[in-house]
């Protein structure tokens, strides 16, 4: 039965006015931002615009140009990459790790150890980065003390610009691989037991298996994964907020790290927001290449 | 007897995962316990040698925190609350309602969850700066009224109702708000709970934005409040232990009280459309 011409206009009135409050909120604390940050990102809009809007004048390009050759940019933008792209493979990795474990025949008191791993990633970042903070103290800190059974010496963990972002990168996978762990563990119980049973069959090991079953059937959940695990980890910000304040050196100032000081205490808010965009513009350029991968691996 | 052994390896690495896991968290409850100076000892002690509750003193009585956390929990009740009704409102609309324009609109929404946050940040404070919102809860709940990634959540869920309860509702005379309120809403209330945690967590533990928005110390929430005793209080490291187990704690508790819903969430969200 096809509904009646009245029906369906009073049908259409109903939806628009359930979506009407998500579309206002989203239309006018999202979308105009966004809009406005590239409006603000063409401007010198900074301390002297905020008490009196008529300071403002469009400069063009202006903004980014001075970005591009600012080197505290390149080396924020250096650090950023460190982390995403040495951080967010080790974390997919030690998530896919976990999962094969937790979903192995083998492993017993599956919930109780998911729980415990997935615990960190419930806590507060701010709160972890204090107490890491401390876990790294060269002299009293927890962490070299237990390597110091190992006969390392004392590494100044957060002081030293070497081992400051891989201390970063270690507590963000400490913190963050439960998440990505549950994504893996949903994807291999999708994975038809019988394939397993008939490579059995065949004499393949579980080396075998894994090559030939799991990764590519997990090649979907993998790509999902590593996009939301990219997106994350290019919004670096409150670990070196907390633990370094970016030093030693700059060797922990991220991107955002530098927005947030450009646009909140020094109020230069038209080059911040041309900071943001850049960033974007990166995240972008990464989600898109990963979609394309997806359509070309997947169906 | 090869499958014990490699019965016995799986699970001591699991352990051993699991006690690595654990340990900055048990340490920092420990330290927390511990005298003033005590825990910088060597080697770090892992127990107290006789358990103190002053930290936890003076972050109630001196340093505010039972101001903070009262903050941080009327920030994150309003937005959940809020939220999931407006989410829920549109999440239902997208999965149940065939009007035009429908699938581009949630195309479009679903796109724009690439752009990150941080983007609108300069000019949303500049924004509820000249509504005069800075400093007040308002402009602390205002980027969490409406989530896409709610609505994603909602509608994955509402589009497996079946079509003949909504039929059989509006053939009982039942309105759309109606229907949303009695068939909808009640049949959502698995998918709502986890959106409610999801919800609750993040705003709990979001730092960024009211970090920007609350200048004035009464308005901080407990992640600011930490992150600026830090500051402060660097040197004393039980007190700082202290004032991170109030931070961490309520969402741990909701966390093991719920997580259930909590591990759904994450399975539903991961799955590819």
């Amino acid at each position: 039965m096809r509904p009646a011409p009245g029906h369906r206009r009073s049908q259409t009135a109903a939806a628009w006015l359930f979506l009407a409050p998500a579309l206002t909120a989203i239309g006018i604390f999202f979308a105009i931002p966004v809009l406005g940050a590239l409006v603000l990102s063409f401007t010198d809009f900074d301390i002297y615009a905020l008490a009196d809007l008529g300071m403002v004048r469009f400069v063009g390009m202006e903004n980014y140009l001075r970005i591009l050759d600012t080197p505290l940019f390149w080396t924020a933008l250096k650090n950023t990459f460190y982390f995403v792209l040495v951080g967010g493979p080790l974390s997919v990795a030690v998530s896919l790790g976990t999962a094969l474990m937790l979903n192995s025949k083998l492993s017993r008191f599956k919930t109780l150890f998911r729980t415990i791993y997935f615990l960190p990633v419930v806590t507060s970042l701010v709160a972890v980065a204090v107490v890491w903070r401390y876990l790294y103290h060269p002299a009293d800190g927890l962490l070299n003390h237990l390597l110091s059974w190992f006969g390392i010496g004392m590494i100044d963990w957060l002081g030293d610009p070497t081992y400051a972002m891989p201390a970063i990168i270690l507590m963000a996978v400490w913190k963050n691989f439960g998440y990505n762990m549950l994504i893996f563990i949903a994807g291999l119980q999708n994975i038809p037991d019988d394939l397993y049973e008939a490579a059995h069959l065949d004499g393949a090991g579980w080396w075998r298996q894994f090559v030939d079953i799991t990764l590519p059937m997990l090649a979907p959940t993998t790509v999902f994964v590593v996009m939301i695990t990219v997106i994350g980890y290019f919004q670096l910000f409150a670990e070196p907020y907390v633990m370094t304040q970016g030093g030693p050196l700059y060797a922990t100032t991220s991107v955002v790290l530098l927005m947030y000081e450009q646009g909140f205490r020094w109020w230069n808010m038209g080059h911040a927001a041309a900071i943001a965009f850049i960033l974007f513009a990166i995240i972008l350029i990464f989600t898109l290449a990963q979609i394309a991968l997806q359509r070309r691996t997947g169906q | 007897m090869r499958i014990r052994t490699s019965h016995i390896v799986m699970n001591v690495a699991l352990a051993v995962i699991a006690i690595a896991t654990l340990t900055p968290a048990l340490w920092m409850v420990s330290a927390s316990f511990m005298a003033p100076g005590e825990a910088s000892g060597s080697p770090p002690p892992l127990i107290p040698r006789t358990p103190t509750l002053e930290h936890y003193v003076a972050l109630g009585e001196r340093l505010h925190m039972g101001r903070y956390f009262l903050n941080s929990l009327i920030i994150a009740s309003v937005v959940t609350l809020v939220s999931l009704f407006i989410n829920s409102m549109a999440g239902f609309a997208f999965a149940k309602y065939a009007f035009r324009g429908r699938d581009r609109l949630f195309r479009v929404l679903l796109s724009a969850m690439v752009i990150p946050a941080q983007v609108t940040m300069l000019p949303l404070f500049l924004m509820l700066k000249t509504m005069g919102f800075v400093n007040t809860y308002a402009g602390a709940v205002i980027p969490g009224l409406a989530s896409i990634f709610g609505i994603f959540l909602i509608r994955q869920f509402v589009r497996s109702i079946p079509d003949s309860f909504l039929e059989a509702a509006r053939m009982d005379g039942a309105s759309d708000f109606k229907i949303y309120r009695s068939v909808i809403l009640p049949l959502c209330r698995p998918i709502l709970m986890t959106l409610a945690l999801f919800t609750f967590m993040g705003t709990w533990n979001d730092f960024m934005w009211p970090l920007i928005i609350m200048n004035d110390e009464a308005r901080y929430t407990l992640p600011v409040a930490l992150a600026n005793l830090m500051g402060e209080h660097v040197l004393d490291l039980e007190l700082m232990m202290a004032g991170s187990v109030v931070t961490i704690i309520p969402v741990v508790i909701l966390f093991l009280s719920f997580q259930r819903h909590y591990v759904r969430g994450i399975m539903v969200g991961g799955i590819k459309e």
